[in-house]
């Protein structure tokens, strides 16, 4: 789990680099080139289409029957349709079963979504307009990043009962965009704040999640809580990670054993092993009598510790890829040790990280499924209870159940990935 | 004559005062920061201390020496194990799935990597779309659909078993697979396999010799083979029949005979596997790109086949960059065996898993779990730096 290194930093193929404007054309390749050079080159290439053919067709076969004609026959000896394990308790999915304790209304669920698409849009704005001299973004690249979300919220609307979800969700574009245009009008004073306008933002939302109640977080379930668990760690944790890796480069003798031992005692256990101190054993570390936060807070404060040990590596790499002379260049001009790390160090050592830092975010949240292991909700934990519900039990709505939050997670994960590879190219890592 | 003016001293000549004396500062600092979080470890542990006692738990590790109390699933005599004993059997079984996890995921990556550049479109695609499914889904949701969908939904049960040529049983009880022959004496088959590859070792050093000295072709992998397959048939008659193998048989509502592997060991094996190969799958892409294409044009231009380009030039190569992040992989792939307490297959973390429900400190359990990991982080890193040196590029 997380502990991966996701592999995003790896160019994808021949199509993702830059091609100068005076590069000789190929020539246009038809079918019967693509069936010549390609499948059927000689024998053994053929034999190898056939067999890799039949089985991916063979494959699309099943998941279609799988996705469009799956029906089963209920115990009362009607045909009902295998989607209806998701259809029903959809919102279970989304947000847990006991989610209605806390009484915090959905509109303020919705509302939570627009300031983050408000804080997201101002973000790609303020970061556009500041760091990287304008691009024309051709159309297929959009649709490119846009299409695996926008295909996931299609399936998951599809699932809806009424149309109101449908619509809300499409009118997540204009807090997004309206964001966008905030960021390239407004005076660029306010503009180089705009880290500080974009925490602003997602703390609302973060209030409005939570109604304003910090302890309702005990309550969630679903994908609220794979979410919630998975930024608040990633947030917290980056501080962190980046004390613990300045720490390990600095020439403090007495503070380095104290980062290295630190990152290599977390690195070198299971994730599981925490949640598990996490749920059996912090409470043992807090004073006589004091109160012990709930399971939710102590699995946010242990996923912060994991992934802080995993970001101080990270960025220790970043620190290491800036050149000596920088350094020197800001102790000639009189810089104090201080102002020459965050001033020059950092902001070089943090562009160069930024994908291996979205690859373990993608991994943090794939690992926020091991929730389930210590009896919370979250949105595998919920498979267990959807499926221990009278309507569903033993009527084999497994495999429906597992696919479904299958491509959930699928779909997020994919969606950062690619969106991480386009941010690469953009930045330019490793091409200047 | 040239007079110069007179240079102002490059150091004042009184010390500044201490307070402003950045050597001393640094030290203040950082023995002000050691102070704080060495108090914050000691008033933690004060904590744990007087937390325990209060609960009445033992602060020491003497609850080792106590009766475990459960049964584990394939160990016989397991319920009267001690906690020590439980912790050594729950060992055993993660070596069981690093084992076949290690050489599994590098096999599969390999191929699919190899797949993901191949020049056929049909051969790309399909390594593309496994190494998108895989990777994108947590490992834990590849470990619930193997165990609890294809698992224990569609195996069939004992009593109506499918047995494919009569030498496999697979069944929701376990998979059977022929094994060695128990009635053999082991040992003996055992010493002469290593005794083979003794032989092996020899003869391909022999063969190389040869080629070093004539020229003609060493071909040490065919003459090695070889070798070590005379060894294992002289080894079979000398252990009584050891080759024979011993196929699993239905025994009233158990599999008997050959080797069962139970249920979630097999789906969660299989899912660690799987899963870990896409990500192998990706670095082995990576590393093979980042060889020069003129090394692959070189090989094709003296007319290697495919299977001799990546043998004999691109792979050995490619293995260079590979190793660090491999080693990282396998470090995730043993760390992700403790997922297995998802699914009842019974190792370290199981087992420390069950010890904390029992009036067993979970704080020392947790102390000895993080030993036993490190101590599987440990042997890899060190498999991975040999590794590492015996392939470096050897550079002036």
């Amino acid at each position: 789990v997380s502990q991966q290194t996701e592999p995003v930093a790896m160019p994808t193929g021949p199509e993702d680099q830059p091609v100068a404007a005076d590069a000789p054309k190929l020539p246009v390749r038809g079918i019967k080139e693509l069936l010549t050079d390609n499948l059927f080159k000689d024998a053994k290439n053929g034999v190898l289409t056939v067999v890799f053919g039949a089985l991916l067709l063979y494959v699309g076969y099943r998941a279609f029957g799988f996705i469009f004609l799956n029906t089963k026959i209920g115990p009362d000896g009607l045909p009902r349709s295998g989607w209806e394990v998701v259809r029903e308790p959809l919102v279970t999915y989304m947000v847990g079963t006991r989610f209605s304790r806390t009484g915090i209304p959905f509109s303020y669920l919705w509302a939570a979504i627009y300031a983050l698409a408000l804080s997201l849009g101002f973000t790609v704005g303020a970061g556009s307009r500041k760091l990287l001299e304008p691009v024309d973004v051709p159309l297929r690249t959009t649709l490119g990043i846009l299409l695996p979300p926008a295909l996931g919220a299609a399936a998951i609307l599809s699932m809806t009962q009424t149309i109101t979800p449908t619509l809300l969700t499409l009118a997540i574009a204009v807090p997004f965009v309206g964001g966008r245009m905030l960021a390239k009008v407004l005076p660029m004073a306010l503009v180089d704040r705009s880290a500080l306008i974009a925490t602003a933002l997602v703390l609302l939302s973060f209030g409005l999640i939570t109604g304003f109640e910090p302890s309702n977080v005990n309550e969630f379930g679903g994908l609220l809580l794979t979410v919630v668990v998975a930024a608040s760690a990633i947030v917290l944790c980056f501080p962190i990670g980046v004390v613990l890796a300045l720490t390990r480069r600095s020439s403090f003798v007495l503070l380095r054993p104290l980062a290295v031992v630190y990152i290599e005692l977390i690195r070198g256990v299971p994730l599981i092993t925490l949640l598990f101190m996490g749920e059996f054993a912090i409470r043992f570390f807090f004073p006589p009598g004091a109160g012990v936060p709930g399971s939710i807070p102590r699995a946010i404060i242990m996923f912060t510790l994991f992934s802080a040990a995993y970001v101080a590596e990270i960025v220790r790499g970043g620190l290491q890829s800036v050149p000596k002379g920088q350094i020197e260049a800001g102790q000639a001009v009189g810089l104090s040790p201080l102002t020459i790390t965050r001033k020059i160090v950092l902001p070089q050592a943090l562009r160069t990280s930024i994908p291996a830092l979205v690859g373990q975010s993608i991994s943090l949240l794939k690992d926020t499924s091991l929730l389930v292991i210590i009896g919370l909700f979250d949105l595998l934990g919920v498979t267990r209870s959807i499926l221990a519900n009278t309507a569903f039990v033993n009527q084999g709505f497994t495999s429906e159940t597992y696919a479904f939050v299958g491509f959930l997670f699928w779909i997020i994960c994919f969606s950062m990935s690619r969106a991480s590879q386009r941010l690469e190219t953009r930045l330019g890592v490793g091409t200047r | 004559l040239l007079v110069s003016a007179e240079m102002p001293a490059l150091r004042s000549a009184e010390k500044p005062p201490i307070y402003r004396d950045v050597r001393f500062l640094r030290w203040a600092g950082q023995i002000a920061v050691l102070v704080v979080v060495f108090g914050t470890v000691y008033w933690l542990y004060g904590n744990v201390v007087t937390n325990l006692r209060s609960s009445g738990l033992p602060t020491g590790f003497d609850f080792l020496d106590r009766r475990f109390g459960a049964a584990i699933p394939g160990i016989a005599d397991s319920a009267n194990f001690s906690i020590t004993q439980a912790f050594l059997a729950g060992y055993l079984n993660t070596v069981r799935v690093i084992l076949v996890g290690i050489p599994a995921c590098t096999i599969i990556g390999i191929l699919i990597g190899i797949a993901r550049l191949s020049q056929n479109a049909a051969v790309r695609t399909f390594g593309m779309l496994y190494v998108e499914l895989f990777r994108n889904v947590p490992v834990l949701l590849w470990i619930f659909i193997g165990y609890f969908v294809l698992g224990l939904g569609n195996l069939p049960a004992i009593t109506d078993e499918v047995t494919p040529l009569n030498t496999f049983v697979i069944s929701n009880r376990g998979i059977g697979i022929p094994w060695l022959n128990p009635g053999s004496s082991g040992m003996t088959f055992v010493a002469f396999i290593g005794l083979g590859m003794v032989a092996a070792v020899l003869a391909s050093a022999y063969r190389g010799r040869v080629n070093a000295k004539t020229g003609e072709p060493a071909r040490g992998g065919l003459y090695g083979t070889i070798a070590f397959l005379a060894m294992l048939v002289v080894g079979h008659f000398a252990a009584g029949n050891a080759l024979a193998l011993d196929t699993p048989v239905i025994d009233g509502r158990l599999i008997g005979g050959g080797m069962t592997m139970d249920i979630p060991y097999a789906f969660l094996t299989a899912a660690l596997v799987l899963y870990t190969a896409s990500h192998v799958a990706e670095i082995v892409r990576g590393a093979i790109q980042s060889i020069h294409k003129g090394q692959s044009e070189a090989a094709n231009a003296v007319a290697l086949s495919t299977f001799q380009r990546y043998r004999f030039v691109i792979l050995p190569q490619a293995f260079r960059v590979m190793i660090p992040p491999l080693a990282n992989q396998y470090l995730n792939i043993t760390k992700n065996s403790s997922l297995a307490v998802a699914v009842s297959y019974v190792e370290i973390t199981a087992i420390f898993g069950r010890i904390v429900n029992n009036a067993t400190p979970a704080v020392q359990g947790l102390v000895i779990l993080m030993a036993l990991y490190l101590s599987f982080s440990l042997s890899i890193s060190v498999l991975a730096n040999f590794m590492n040196r015996r392939l470096a590029l050897e550079s002036r």
